[in-house]
């Protein structure tokens, strides 16, 4: 499937998902089930409304004293060995990448699942060096041979079948057609692992960056990020300057709390902890690390007094599993790296609001995501709260806000809602409805309803009631 | 005891027999009701949409209109928990102010029931009949209403069954049925998709019930199961 480059594209995508790609939403909405459903029993485990509290208290600590911490990391980290840079925006980012690539002579790269490199578009950056990057999560890899983005945080490959896994294979790795997926997954192991062996550069994100200890931690499930981050010579993790807490005991805990969330587990199979190049007499490790801190509009989200709370995200993915709006069309329809109820309520900063249009609108206001957040991210909030600044941007349409402010004046006055409520039951929803706004939109999926023979408040004041 | 009735929009125009139904059963159960008749709309779809203003201008005035009631009682979870969540902070009041009175003074007609009347067994009226009953999302997750009209419905001797989906959105959301009318209508059909085989489904949110009765009867007009508010099983489970 061909996805749309642009969040403005939505409702057309997410139409040309659900018409033209139905087994999208089949594998989408069993996987998403699969995901929560693990995450309920997880959290059954614990005491989940303390460590929720935990999680959110923590963070929003982290985040109002960002700068504290973000300059102890970086002095913790300098004197582990490793070199920090600060990126204000992706081209910083990845002028980082250049200097690497020009210097070390790097042709081969390997990288470890990370949306925030996602996000920076780093690996048509690394092409354009003429450098080979190999994506090494099986779903990123699987998603990277298919030339598409993720389609969900945890799962990026989440959209397809086992089918589709197997008539890929098949044609790339040559699998028999009807391989098992335990065959499907060592076909990829084996030609992945001369990739590790061959590449002159590691690529990861980061989950957690620890300030006290100048740590950086990373969550995985198959070894790929542990491999990674320890086997090229060089090794750049991109962090994203929200991902700071302020010790690496509290990193114990966000291991726990972000597994459970996202997957159901009780802590990723695999933790990889990074603090600096190898040391004399290690054999293991990188000769040069770099750690990257991104901003890219990340201070912006921080300076808005509501949606800054949106920065405690650790990218678990439960809002997207539990989401009825993204298991219709999983990830790609949202236009651009991070879908979802959390994607639609960052967008606004990281994109701008008008680039963002009309992600805030792409959810029923349901709250489900705001149940499951396991840092208690108020998203059905700053879904609002975006809305009245699309609003107040005149981003609105103007027949609603229109048909508001009229609807509004009405509801002010009695005598004038009665006649207006009235004139809407008694519109020849049949006949002309599929030609009014609001209505038509109704009209087109669905019966119209049934209005009663007479208003309730007439039924009251004839003596009916 | 007296209640002001809130109609609500969508229950004034769409099930006024339901909030006729409503009415008859808080008076069966020696309720006093008022129905002030300056009510109009309490202002959710423009404050979803993001009309702070106008969504404000609409509480101020419904806030006149409830503001020497002791009790407010609504056919509808999603009007009542934007009375109950969203009034105190977007009237800006300090607490403790007649805009949190009116919060706190607010229910949905199960909830009252339950929690203030203490209700427990209405009567008989549902016996052998099976009912699904549809968590609206506000009701549940603003109003934590999930237990009461549960209890409600077989208290009345309904059977109510299990149903898969019973706590996702059915995708109406106010305007957002209109704006995205596709992904709307997707999540209904997986509501209906998963739908037991029911003599009634039920709901105490009209909205709710209209985008799925809507769908249904636009997928399977000869198959579409009846649909009927909270207000009226309830009325029938009185058995009066």
């Amino acid at each position: 499937m061909t996805a749309p480059t642009r969040p403005n594209d939505y409702r057309a995508a997410s139409v040309a998902t659900l018409r033209d790609h139905p087994g999208v939403r089949d594998s989408v909405g069993s996987a998403t089930r699969t995901f929560d459903a693990h995450r309920r029993q997880a959290f059954s485990q614990i005491e989940p409304e303390a460590w929720r509290d935990w999680a959110r208290d923590v963070k929003s600590h982290a985040l109002t004293h960002l700068d504290r911490y973000l300059e102890e990391a970086e002095k913790r980290l300098t004197a582990n060995g490793a070199r920090v840079h600060w990126a204000e925006s992706a081209d910083e980012a990845l002028a980082v990448l250049t200097e690497i690539v020009g210097r070390r002579s790097v042709r081969t790269a390997v990288k470890g699942k990370s949306m925030l490199t996602e996000e920076l578009h780093v690996n048509p950056h690394l092409e354009r060096l003429g450098v080979h990057v190999r994506e090494t999560d099986l779903g990123e890899y699987i998603i990277q041979l298919l030339g598409e983005p993720p389609s969900h945080i945890v799962g990026p490959a989440i959209h397809k079948s086992i089918d589709d896994c197997r008539r890929l294979f098949h044609r790339e790795l040559g699998t028999a057609p009807d391989a098992e997926p335990d065959a499907l997954a060592a076909a990829a192991r084996e030609a992945l692992r001369a990739e590790f062996l061959a590449a002159d550069l590691g690529i990861s994100g980061g989950n957690f960056l620890a300030a006290d200890t100048g740590t950086v931690a990373l969550i995985e499930n198959e070894g790929n990020i542990r491999l990674s981050t320890s086997l090229p010579r060089v090794h750049v993790a991109f962090v994203g300057i929200e991902k700071v807490v302020p010790r690496l005991e509290d990193v114990s805990g966000f291991l726990q709390i972000t597994a459970r969330a996202a997957t159901g587990q009780p802590i990723g199979n695999f933790v990889s902890l990074l603090q600096g190049p190898r040391r004399g007499g290690e054999v293991d490790g990188p000769e040069e690390v770099h750690v990257v801190l991104v901003d890219n509009g990340r201070t912006e989200l921080l300076a808005d007094d509501a949606a800054w709370e949106a920065l405690r995200c650790v990218r678990c993915g439960a809002c997207l599993n539990i989401c009825p709006v993204y298991r219709q069309t999983g990830g790609h329809a949202y236009g651009w790296t991070y879908s979802g109820p959390i994607g639609a309520i960052i967008a606004p900063a990281l994109l701008g609001l008008e680039e963002a249009m009309p992600l805030p609108y792409a959810s029923s206001l349901c709250g489900a995501c705001a149940d499951v957040c396991p840092v208690r991210i108020p998203i059905p909030e700053l879904l609002v709260h975006w809305r009245e600044k699309a609003v107040e941007a005149g981003l609105a349409p103007l027949t609603e806000t229109a048909a508001l402010k009229a609807f509004t004046l009405a509801a002010e006055h009695p005598e004038l809602y009665r006649t207006g409520s009235a004139l809407l039951r008694w519109t020849p929803w049949k006949l002309g409805g599929r030609a009014l706004p609001v209505l038509g939109g109704w009209m087109q999926e669905r019966e119209p309803p049934e209005p009663s023979a007479r208003a309730f408040r007439d039924a009251w004041k004839d003596g009916l009631v | 005891m007296r209640v002001a009735f809130f109609a609500t929009c969508l229950g004034d125009q769409f099930f006024a027999d339901s909030c006729a139904d409503a009415v008859r059963l808080l008076r069966h159960l020696g309720v006093d009701v008022d129905f002030p008749d300056r009510q109009t709309c309490c202002g959710q779809p423009a404050y979803n949409a993001g009309h702070r203003d106008e969504a404000r201008r609409m509480a101020e005035h419904t806030l006149s209109v409830f503001a020497d009631h002791e009790y407010v009682v609504l056919p509808s979870g999603s009007c009542a928990g934007m009375v109950r969540c969203f009034y105190p902070a977007l009237l800006g009041h300090p607490s403790g102010s007649r805009d949190v009175g009116l919060a706190d003074r607010t229910y949905e007609l199960a909830q009252f029931l339950v929690q203030v009347l203490g209700v427990e067994a209405l009567g008989a009226g549902l016996a052998g009949r099976s009912v699904a009953y549809h968590h609206g999302c506000h009701a549940l997750r603003e109003l934590r209403v999930e237990d009461e009209p549960l209890a409600l419905l077989r208290g009345c001797g309904a059977d109510v069954v299990e149903w898969e989906a019973d706590r996702e959105c059915c995708g109406f959301g106010g305007l957002f049925s209109s704006k995205l009318p596709e992904v709307s209508a997707g999540m209904a059909d997986r509501k209906l998709a998963t739908l037991p085989d029911v003599d009634v489904v039920t709901s105490a949110d009209g909205g709710c019930l209209l985008q799925l009765s809507g769908r249904a009867a636009r997928r399977a007009p000869d198959r579409s199961p009846p649909f009927r508010h909270l207000a009226s099983l309830l009325w029938e489970g009185v058995g009066a």
